[in-house]
């Protein structure tokens, strides 16, 4: 989803907050949120990817403003109430807040399994090391770890990381559609413009269905559609 | 392990009556009266991440392969494995690690613009800065001048690969060893090692070469 998680580029930010000798927790709830949702995560009561979108689906206007581990309390909250596990009225008087709606695919919403393991079940990778790739021009509503920034973006695949599962699926209960993931490499040009740095790249980690092959596309030129030079 | 209890010590100005602190202890004991929590097992998981794995566990690594170089072949190929041989396992997540080795030529830096994914095994759980809206958003189209805030500059024919970790990988930065390092011991060296050198924003800074602050040095590290 285009939602406010995916900061990449964005300006207006401020400064980076950095605090000396920052403890790990500020508070005790802190600690005690890491490990219920730590907790909850292991006991598959939601997956990996299904947390991850739920504190996506915080409201916008909230998402800035909230301290970590705030998200971590209105994500875990909205989503056992969603999975009816827990009932809003067993908060002890406070509302919860609402997630933004979302949509389910599958049965099977709570699939923990990310890392696959490298071959996973014979699935042969597209692409190798050194190929020319394009990150999609798509923009599901759903969860998908393709950043805005990286959309029609052309880049080079340097590693070729594993099979993994599709967080667009996993997330939204469609179960386990495995993939390799590729360290795919942008130059900073191609991602920001010609007033960005010939001397700097940012390598993102995708699943092979957010590429596709490069080939016929110019490599400099604003021509897309496949008619150019190599 | 080394835990890391000088970084908090100072920090216990707990909020229990914060709107998030109610919320947190309404779910833990609807959870429990679930039977879907296990106490013993939450207090293990937090002691884990607040005492045992931290930044000293990279700092280890990061002055093995500055020292060892068959050991810094093996980290530069399977990372997962060699950072096993210091005992530190993968998470439960199991998540590979890749460790990305910074030379005068080149310069790593890591960030995660969609969430907070981080090296846990070796660097513990992830300061404030690191999630925050303003780091994720400007490392990836300004890492020079993020790097300027936290007091690091980098020459411009030196060129920068952001790590933008957006899958179930992780990465740790090999930082540079200093100038004027070469007779400090492995244990030495690894004083030295900063998270944030092995998360790219920083450097690690050569070391005062006065026997003095060595010695102050290995007084804080014997209070951790």
């Amino acid at each position: 989803m285009n939602g406010i998680h995916d900061l990449g580029g964005m300006h207006g930010l401020g400064p980076i907050p950095r605090e000396e000798n920052e403890p790990v927790f500020h508070a005790d709830w802190e600690r005690r949120m890491y490990a219920l949702g730590r907790q909850l995560l292991s006991a598959r009561i939601f997956s990996l990817d299904e947390f991850r979108h739920a504190i996506e689906r915080i409201p916008p206007s909230m998402y800035l403003g909230l301290r970590y581990y705030e998200k971590w309390v209105i994500a875990a909250t909205g989503l056992l109430i969603e999975k009816g596990i827990i009932k809003p009225a067993e908060l002890k008087g406070l509302a919860p807040i609402k997630l933004n709606p979302t949509f389910t695919v599958g049965g099977r919403p709570n699939e923990p399994i990310s890392a696959l393991g490298h071959g996973a079940a014979g699935i042969r990778p597209r692409f190798k090391p050194g190929g020319k790739v394009i990150a999609k021009n798509v923009n599901p509503a759903g969860h998908t770890r393709l950043p805005r920034y990286a959309r029609g973006k052309r880049g080079v695949i340097v590693l070729d990381e594993g099979v993994f599962a599709l967080p667009d699926a996993v997330a939204h209960g469609g179960g386990v559609i495995a993939q390799h993931v590729y360290a795919v490499r942008f130059a900073a040009r191609e991602l920001w413009g010609g007033e960005a740095s010939p001397r700097e790249s940012v390598t993102i980690d995708l699943w092979e269905a957010y590429l596709e092959p490069a080939k016929g596309l110019r490599v400099n030129g604003r021509s897309r559609n496949g008619s150019g030079r190599s | 392990m080394a835990a890391n209890h000088h970084e908090h010590d100072h920090h216990r100005h707990d909020e229990p009556e914060s709107d998030a602190a109610i919320r947190v202890k309404a779910l833990e004991s609807i959870l429990t009266s679930k039977g879907l929590m296990d106490t013993a097992a939450l207090d293990m998981l937090v002691d884990t991440y607040e005492n045992r794995v931290g930044p000293r566990n990279g700092a280890r690594v990061v002055a093995r392969a500055w020292v060892d170089f068959a050991f810094k072949k093996r980290l530069l190929s399977d990372a997962t494995a060699a950072v096993n041989e210091l005992g530190f396992p993968p998470g439960p997540e199991g998540f590979n690690l890749i460790v990305l080795e910074n030379t005068s030529k080149v310069h790593n830096l890591v960030v995660c613009t969609l969430c907070s994914c981080y090296p846990w095994s070796v660097l513990g759980l992830p300061p404030v800065w690191y999630k925050s809206p303003a780091y994720r958003a400007r490392a990836v189209s300004d890492p020079r001048g993020v790097m300027r805030e936290f007091g690091a500059e980098i020459d411009d024919d030196v060129e920068i690969r952001v790590w933008d970790s957006s899958a179930e990988v992780r990465y740790l930065v090999l930082p540079e060893r200093p100038a004027g390092s070469e007779a400090l011991s492995e244990e030495e060296l690894a004083e030295l090692v900063t998270r944030d050198a092995m998360i790219g924003v920083a450097k690690v800074n050569p070391p005062q070469g006065t026997a003095k602050s060595r010695k102050r040095r290995s007084r804080v590290a014997s209070r951790v």
